[in-house]
């Protein structure tokens, strides 16, 4: 994406090109032997970035806009996500 | 046509020609002739296009000013000393939207002590916002640098906001003699501001001034960077073609008699009249003394200005500014302009005519002397404050 000078955005959804993924230190894995698929997650991620998928399977995380907070991991009844240490 | 008028009648007329659609200012002495005329020129129909707002404070003249120039529209305004750092915060906001504003500022002493005298002080504390810095040694300067600021800010490779600096109550309040363009040669030089890059329309719209994450911030200011060295080209180029059209020769350094200077004086502003006049003497009198007046210093004048100095034995810079704890502030961009030079003058910095003070034929002598002891080798401590009574201070 190009800069205007200036900074102005012309074209709307600027935010969805803007990859807040990269500010994560910890990612967020998720254990699908664990997993009950209660969705639990979805509900509590502040950056929408957990989708559900179906009964019996882990819902999907988009790292490209999972900024690591953990809040999954610390919600999910059955401790099945951990927070690994991510290097860059 | 000729006239007789002050400094800031000057500026105000440069402004009217430009047929501002905004003007938003607050009044302040030594620049509030600026607001009073074109309040004027607004009331007796001789601007009828220009909305005049009279506002409550300078930060809110900047602020109406950054949101008439986002919509689209030429905006300037006019202050000086606590006023221009009452808006300081703004300036980065106009500059950073790379909106096109044209300021005229009175240079005056900061408070505290109060004092509303001419030195350099409040332009020098913006010289870091992003605006580029003209400064006026008289009337007619103060009138064609203002008229000239409009069209260097606008043109598509620069949209940087500007200021134009004219010493207070030296140039402000003093009559002289001003030749006046026609409104109808301006409007030749001077087309009018039609931005794309921002402006705030309902039918297209787009998002000004968003937030800047660390991802982007430091490639807008690359860019502001890249948009102030275009400026170097663009005022040469807007200089060369306001000679054509006027027959009024601009550069962004002016150099007097440097050829084979030993002491090369560095000015801004008002004090360039005195210097040239000092000069003469000193030539009469067999002393090899130059001068280079610098009417821009952001962009700062690098490749203008090492040839006209790096022969010369001394180097010195007449401050009306003072870094507290440092020296001049036109000493330090000096320095840092010679040093990678293989060839190069010794360097000095004289603080001098600070709070409206008069700079004399008798302090220049003595910066002359200053400077011959340092050519004979002597060293001293700078910056060197010239014409003060040390044996007030406790």
């Amino acid at each position: 994406m190009k800069i205007e000078p200036g900074g102005a955005i012309k074209e709307p959804g600027s935010s969805v090109a803007y990859k807040t993924g990269g500010w994560r230190t910890f990612k967020p894995v998720i254990d699908a032997e664990k997993c009950i698929s209660c969705w639990i997650c979805v509900g509590f991620c502040p950056d929408a970035a957990i989708k559900k998928t179906e009964k019996g399977k882990p819902p999907i995380i988009d790292y490209d806009y999972c900024k690591g907070c953990g809040i999954c991991a610390n919600e999910c009844p059955k401790n099945a996500i951990e927070m690994i240490f991510e290097e860059k | 046509m000729m006239r007789i008028v002050k400094g800031n009648e000057a500026a105000a007329i440069a402004a009217k020609l430009a047929k501002p659609d905004v003007v938003a200012a607050y009044p302040i002495t030594p620049s509030t002739d600026f607001p009073e005329k074109i309040a004027e020129y607004v009331a007796n129909g001789e601007l009828p296009h220009t909305q005049f707002i009279p506002v409550e404070s300078e930060h809110s003249a900047m602020s109406a000013c950054i949101g008439a120039s986002a919509a689209g529209a030429r905006a300037c305004t006019a202050t000086s000393s606590q006023g221009l750092e009452l808006m300081h915060e703004m300036l980065f906001i106009a500059s950073g939207m790379r909106l096109p504003i044209v300021l005229y500022n009175a240079n005056r002493a900061l408070s505290a002590p109060i004092n509303i005298w001419c030195d350099h002080q409040d332009s020098i504390s913006a010289r870091d916002t992003g605006w580029i810095q003209f400064y006026g040694e008289n009337n007619q300067e103060a009138l064609d640098l203002m008229l000239m600021s409009f069209r260097i800010a606008e043109d598509p490779r620069v949209l940087l906001p500007a200021m134009t600096c004219i010493d207070a109550f030296i140039c402000t309040h003093t009559f002289e003699p001003v030749d006046i363009p026609s409104q109808e040669e301006v409007d030749a030089f001077l087309p009018p501001y039609k931005p794309t890059h921002v402006k705030l329309d309902p039918d297209e719209p787009m998002t000004l001034g968003p937030f800047g994450v660390p991802e982007y911030y430091q490639e807008m200011r690359y860019a502001q960077h890249l948009a102030m060295k275009n400026a170097e080209k663009v005022i040469d180029e807007v200089f060369e073609d306001f000679e054509r059209r006027f027959g009024r020769k601009y550069s962004k350094v002016s150099p007097y008699m440097v050829e084979d200077a030993e002491i090369v004086l560095i000015t801004l502003g008002s004090v360039s009249g005195t210097t040239k006049e000092f000069i003469d003497k000193m030539r009469k009198e067999g002393k090899k003394i130059g001068m280079v007046k610098l009417t821009v210093l952001r962009p700062f004048p690098f490749r203008e200005l090492i040839p006209l100095i790096k022969n010369a034995r001394v180097v010195a810079t007449l401050e009306r500014n003072i870094s507290l704890g440092y020296g001049g502030a036109i000493y330090a961009d000096l320095a840092g302009t010679l040093i990678n030079e293989e060839k190069r003058p010794l360097l000095i910095d004289f603080i001098l005519g600070l709070g409206g003070r008069d700079i004399t034929f008798n302090d220049l002598e003595e910066i002359v002397k200053v400077c011959e002891k340092l050519i004979r080798g002597e060293r001293m401590e700078r910056p060197v404050w010239i014409g003060v009574k040390k044996e007030l201070v406790t």
